[in-house]
């Protein structure tokens, strides 16, 4: 029992969240590189998946290699990027390995939100003589948009979750709480850490799903729908793309 | 002799690595293996029980499937750290938690394959007289088994890929040389232990599909649907 009061008396110590090691600047560093990387993941795949979908090919590559992706260690690509000629670059190894690991959800959400439009929809439009664009702008985008945020949610917390494994080798972020609370064999400081790193994830999780909800007034529609023939909205089908994600 | 010099120059490839730390790479790669076979293993034995109950109760149904999606969003390091004060630095830790994560995926996928089953399918077992522990294991069961082996392939693959951040208690398997040839800078060792990891995700990954075409002949006589893994 003497952890939880240690770990009260390590977060309640004005010192342990000012200066360069405190909380709020480790902080500051976490959200960061979290809204940098989410950024230029979502400027980079975004525009790609939504193209694809419109053409409708490739998205069976995109896919698979948003599968593929979560054999590899996130842990190991860090250390990999942070060995290779960049890792003299200050935070570029940690950045781009959040990118590469925030695209394939983005990817696939994108892609399969933009198929999933109700084709007889889109031939209606495309007989009323809109033209590519206006198809995308207003017929696809807004009907595959509960499904993009799905994946930008996704994206957001794994980059967090990443961004944590950053402290690692040595980068910023919240997750240096927990690696430098191990070096100096603190374990109040370790937990500490880890519950800030753990609420902070939560956070973002939770500010995305207020988020959906706020923006998309047709989920709600459906969930009432939903709720009315007795249909169960979680437990999704093996094939639905849901968690695309993994915990990193 | 080029063999030798790649050591001293650090080459992120080098055989002579592998030769002569055969020995510590077939130690780490065991404990890596398992740490992901016990994982997983816990994990479907607790996330059974779990979807049975969210699937006989559907007040349990809600709990369960959110609180198993909020434990996946904890960082894994944040996760394992938050285990040390109560298991120790020893293998549990990581074990616990690769457990806590690959519940979302099992149980989620163990109710969608449960609630795949067609209900004549149900209905001709109780027919012929099953009851309800043969009409699970000997109907319901085999029938969810290709939603619950994508769920197993996902869970097996992303375990693999997390023990190596276990590497910050000890006990990553190969995680444990990228942490140490991290700190050496030791190019060879952070590239041949990633490589083995990759290769262990997809074997497994190989390994399961093997399985379930083994478990399920059925399957292959019909339309060989691909299940999304």
């Amino acid at each position: 029992m003497s952890v939880i009061a240690n770990t009260w008396t390590w977060l309640t110590t004005g010192a342990h969240w000012s200066g360069a090691d405190g909380v709020w600047h480790r902080l500051g560093e976490h959200l960061f590189l979290t809204v940098v990387c989410l950024a230029i993941s979502c400027a980079i795949a975004l525009p790609v998946a939504v193209l694809l979908g419109h053409v409708g090919k490739g998205g069976a590559l995109a896919v698979n290699i948003s599968n593929a992706g979560r054999a590899v260690p996130t842990f190991a690509v860090l250390v990999l990027l942070l060995l290779s000629p960049l890792g003299t670059h200050g935070s570029w190894p940690t950045i781009i390995a959040l990118v590469l690991f925030a695209i394939p959800p983005l990817l696939t959400n994108a892609y399969v939100g933009m198929r999933e439009v109700d084709r007889d929809v889109v031939e209606a439009a495309r007989g009323m003589g809109m033209t590519g664009r206006q198809l995308i702008g207003r017929v696809e985008l807004p009907l595959a948009f509960p499904l993009i945020l799905t994946g930008v949610r996704t994206a957001a917390v794994q980059v967090v979750a990443t961004t944590t494994l950053a402290a690692l080798p040595g980068g910023g972020g919240l997750g240096r709480i927990i690696t430098a609370g191990f070096r100096l064999t603190d374990t109040a400081q370790v937990v500490s850490g880890a519950l800030l790193v753990a609420a902070l994830a939560l956070l973002v999780e939770g500010a995305f799903v207020a988020v959906e909800r706020l923006l998309d007034p047709r989920r709600r529609r459906t969930r009432i729908a939903d709720r009315k023939t007795g249909g169960r909205g979680p437990a999704a089908p093996a094939e639905a793309p849901a968690p695309v994600g993994s915990p990193a | 002799m080029a063999g030798q010099n790649c050591l001293i120059t650090n080459e992120w490839i080098c055989g002579e690595y592998v030769r002569t730390r055969g020995q510590e790479l077939t130690d780490a790669t065991l404990q890596h293996v398992g740490i992901t076979l016990a994982s997983v293993a816990i994990g479907l034995l607790v996330a059974f029980p779990l979807a049975l109950l969210a699937r006989r109760w559907r007040g349990v149904a809600g709990p369960v499937l959110g609180l198993t999606t909020i434990l996946y969003t904890v960082p894994s390091l944040a996760m394992f750290s938050l285990l040390v004060p109560v298991f120790g630095l020893s293998v549990a830790v990581v074990v616990t938690g690769l457990v806590l994560y690959s519940l979302t995926i099992l149980v989620r996928n163990i109710l969608a394959g449960l609630a795949s089953v067609p209900e004549e399918a149900r209905e001709a077992a109780r027919g012929m007289g099953y009851g309800p522990v043969r009409l699970l294991f000997g109907v319901e069961l085999p029938l969810a088994l290709p939603a619950l082996m994508a769920g197993l392939r996902i869970t097996t693959v992303s375990t693999v890929s997390l023990t190596t951040v276990g590497a910050i208690i000890g006990y990553g398997g190969l995680g444990n040389l990228i942490y140490e040839g991290m700190h050496s800078f030791f190019k060879a060792q952070v590239l041949t232990a990633s490589a083995l990891c990759v290769a262990l995700a997809v074997l497994a990954d190989l390994a399961l599909l093997l399985v379930q075409r083994l478990l399920t002949p059925w399957a292959r006589a019909g339309k060989r649907k691909k299940a999304a893994a």
